[in-house]
């Protein structure tokens, strides 16, 4: 085992003996070498987050026609740092009547929901946090503080714009969860396993293919679980003016930026890993670890980049309809879905060859081709009652 | 005292702590909010006792969905936060007597039973925990008619609520 | 290694808290906080049982989750119901909701 297959433990290893041929207990060593691996990695995922501000900006950009920055440094790639050195030298305002305390947590929650995340993350075979058997719940679990997050920084606020951008979100959260989390059971029937690592060991044919819809719908839960468009109600410019942060300023304000952006990050890496073979690709992971934490933080973007293009090309979608959307279409769609992938996998685990697969992918398209065609004569109906009314004659002069 | 005890007595001390915040705090949305730190401090206690799935649906259930759900009462209900005011009973010290009694009778009674300083033996080595749990949830021979009931019982409570809430116009 | 008696105290500490809260307290929504308070004294001892138990037998962790199931229940339909006496009646505190105490 030398450096180039196993890094993280080498190195472990050598900081361990040299801590503790200094005289330190071998336990106090172990817990202080976590404990400086946490800050290293927290301290490349800032880096990365700062990164992904001058990604954000680019892209949307060319999606809107410009440019993007690009007077500071080569591409203005130092954009991102003149932002941050802004925001850390404005001015650190706290609204009259707000509750203090509370509205200083919020931010910090809100970005520790985020990192939090990465602790289960199987950057490589041998390159995780933690490899937790339930670790499909703990996303769930680290979307419960986000929530608590957003609705800390609302109410704390002392602001109706404020706590209406976070009642809207928290409702949004809340109800989307309940179509991510059965999807997020899909895997769990493939792989036989809640364990992030072994959920990608078990990807021998990628889920995507196993399961088309499931990716599409834990894509579009994942989407409304960020805030971001088309479902962005918790900061919806144009009538909140900025929702949940209106009255943060500073680097406040930007813990929740930067922990958005990363989020967004984070859940590409998810779509990755759960549907998409995470750091497998065509064995090129067992070249190296290195290759493989490249490999999937490339599949990340990718994820990423798709999220940007939907909200970058989707106008908002009301609250009223998106609540509908959510209980009266994808939640039995994502019910009915996760029913006939158990009862498939029932009947068809044992037998071998192409016959799985081929049959899981038709039952998905199956399914999604009945429920577009419920939505499809449901919105019929609609449009014919709303054509149907006759204008209202008016009383000639 | 070894690295689990300190653990165990500095999570004690903040879920005890954040409890008497609870009950003793004026501004109600405060007290959800320390209702929160008690919760979590549960989930540690139970990943202390190698109930790891238990620690993570303790976060779901409770901080995800029964905080959030206090926070919206307590945010549609505003009015009685603000009033201010006496906040306890005219018999309070009596429901303060009753507490100290319970804890003094339980205390009593613990005291006099032999298992009471116990020890825990080490779980053997691959002993999937979430595994036999899944599996005494669904079998016949296990839990398998009180997980339904619970899930009929949701179900009543999904109905009712939203029965008793709905607003007639 | 921690001691069972340490639990149990922790537990039964959690729970005096909880219900001095629901005693004492005026408002409808701590007393509610209370009773939840009290259900999680219970759930730590059922799982501090299971732990210093047999371990095999998941008697504990299955009983901690149906407590989950109830208590999610209880709030959903406590809450309805305090929302719904909000709305009629204009109050939360428990003392003035006293129109069967005639």
């Amino acid at each position: 085992m030398n450096f180039w297959n196993d890094p993280l433990k080498i190195a472990a290893d050598w900081l361990v003996s040299i801590l503790t041929g200094w005289g330190m207990p071998a336990v106090a060593a172990g817990v202080l070498v976590a404990f400086l691996g946490t800050l290293l990695f927290i301290s490349l995922l800032m880096v990365l987050d700062i990164f992904l501000v001058w990604l954000e900006r680019k892209v949307v950009a060319r999606f809107q026609d410009r440019l993007g920055p690009n007077r500071v440094g080569p591409f203005g790639l130092i954009q991102p740092f003149a932002d941050i050195i802004k925001l850390m030298i404005k001015e650190d305002t706290t609204p009259a009547g707000a509750d203090r305390v509370v509205y200083n947590i919020a931010p910090m929650l809100s970005m520790m929901s985020v990192l939090i995340l990465w602790a289960i993350v199987p950057l490589a075979p041998v390159i995780f946090g933690v490899d937790l058997n339930v670790g499909l719940l703990y996303i769930v679990a680290a979307g419960a503080i986000s929530t608590l997050s957003i609705i800390m920084a609302g109410w704390s606020s002392n602001n109706k714009f404020a706590t209406i951008g976070a009642f809207r979100q928290v409702a949004v959260m809340v109800s989307f969860e309940i179509p991510m989390v059965a999807m997020l059971l899909i895997p769990t029937i493939f792989a036989r396993t809640m364990g992030m690592n072994g959920i990608v060991q078990a990807q021998n044919i990628w889920y995507v293919i196993l399961s088309p819809l499931g990716a599409l719908i834990f894509l579009i839960a994942a989407i409304a679980e960020l805030g971001r468009a088309p479902f962005d109600m918790a900061e919806g410019e144009s009538e909140l003016v900025s929702g949940y942060n209106i009255e943060y300023s500073g680097m406040k304000f930007g813990m929740f930026y930067a922990g958005e952006l990363l989020h967004a990050l984070t859940f590409g890496g998810f779509l990755a890993i759960l549907f998409f073979g995470g750091y497998r690709f065509f064995g090129l992971e067992k070249v190296s670890p290195f290759l493989a934490v490249i490999i999937l933080l490339g599949k990340a973007l990718i994820g990423y980049w798709v999220i940007m293009w939907v909200k970058y090309t989707m106008m908002r979608i009301r609250i009223d309809h998106m609540l509908a959307f959510n209980w009266k279409f994808l939640t039995p769609l994502s019910f009915v879905l996760l029913m006939v992938t158990a009862l498939m996998n029932a009947l068809l685990r044992e037998t071998s060859g192409w016959l799985y697969p081929i049959s899981m992918f038709l039952s998905n398209v199956l399914v999604a081709w009945i429920a577009l065609e419920i939505a499809r004569s449901h919105s019929r109906r609609e449009r014919a009652k709303v054509t149907g009314v006759k204008a209202v004659e008016v009383a000639p002069h | 005292m070894t690295a689990s005890q300190i653990i165990f007595l500095l999570v004690a001390i903040v879920t005890l702590g954040s409890a008497l915040m609870v009950v003793a705090s004026r501004n109600l949305v405060h007290a959800a909010l320390w209702l929160v730190s008690t919760l979590f401090g549960v989930a540690i206690i139970y990943a202390l006792l190698n109930a790891g799935f238990l620690a993570v649906v303790q976060v779901v259930v409770y901080i995800g969905a029964i905080a959030t759900l206090f926070i919206f009462a307590v945010m549609l209900t505003r009015r009685d936060q603000l009033e201010g005011g006496v906040q306890l009973n005219s018999g309070w010290w009596l429901g303060a007597l009753i507490a100290v009694l319970t804890f003094g009778g339980l205390f009593g009674m613990f005291q006099s039973w032999s298992g009471f300083s116990k020890t825990a033996t080490d779980i053997p080595s691959g002993f999937d925990a979430v595994g036999q749990l899944g599996s005494a949830l669904t079998s016949p021979v296990g839990f398998v008619l009180p997980f339904e009931v619970a899930s009929v019982l949701l179900l009543a409570a999904l109905v009712g609520a939203v029965y008793i809430a709905f607003n007639r116009k | 290694m921690i001691p069972l008696s340490w639990y149990l105290i922790l537990s039964a500490a959690l729970f005096c808290i909880g219900l001095f809260g629901v005693l004492a307290r005026k408002n409808a929504i701590i007393i509610l906080l209370g009773v939840e308070l009290m259900l999680n004294a219970v759930n730590v001892n059922l799982v501090a049982f299971w732990r210093y138990g047999d371990i095999s037998l998941m008697a504990g962790q299955v009983f901690a989750i149906i407590v989950f199931a109830v208590a999610a229940a209880e709030v959903a339909v406590g809450l309805a119901l305090v929302i719904s006496v909000y709305r009629r009646r204009n109050t939360i505190i428990a003392n003035e909701i006293d129109l069967l105490k005639w």
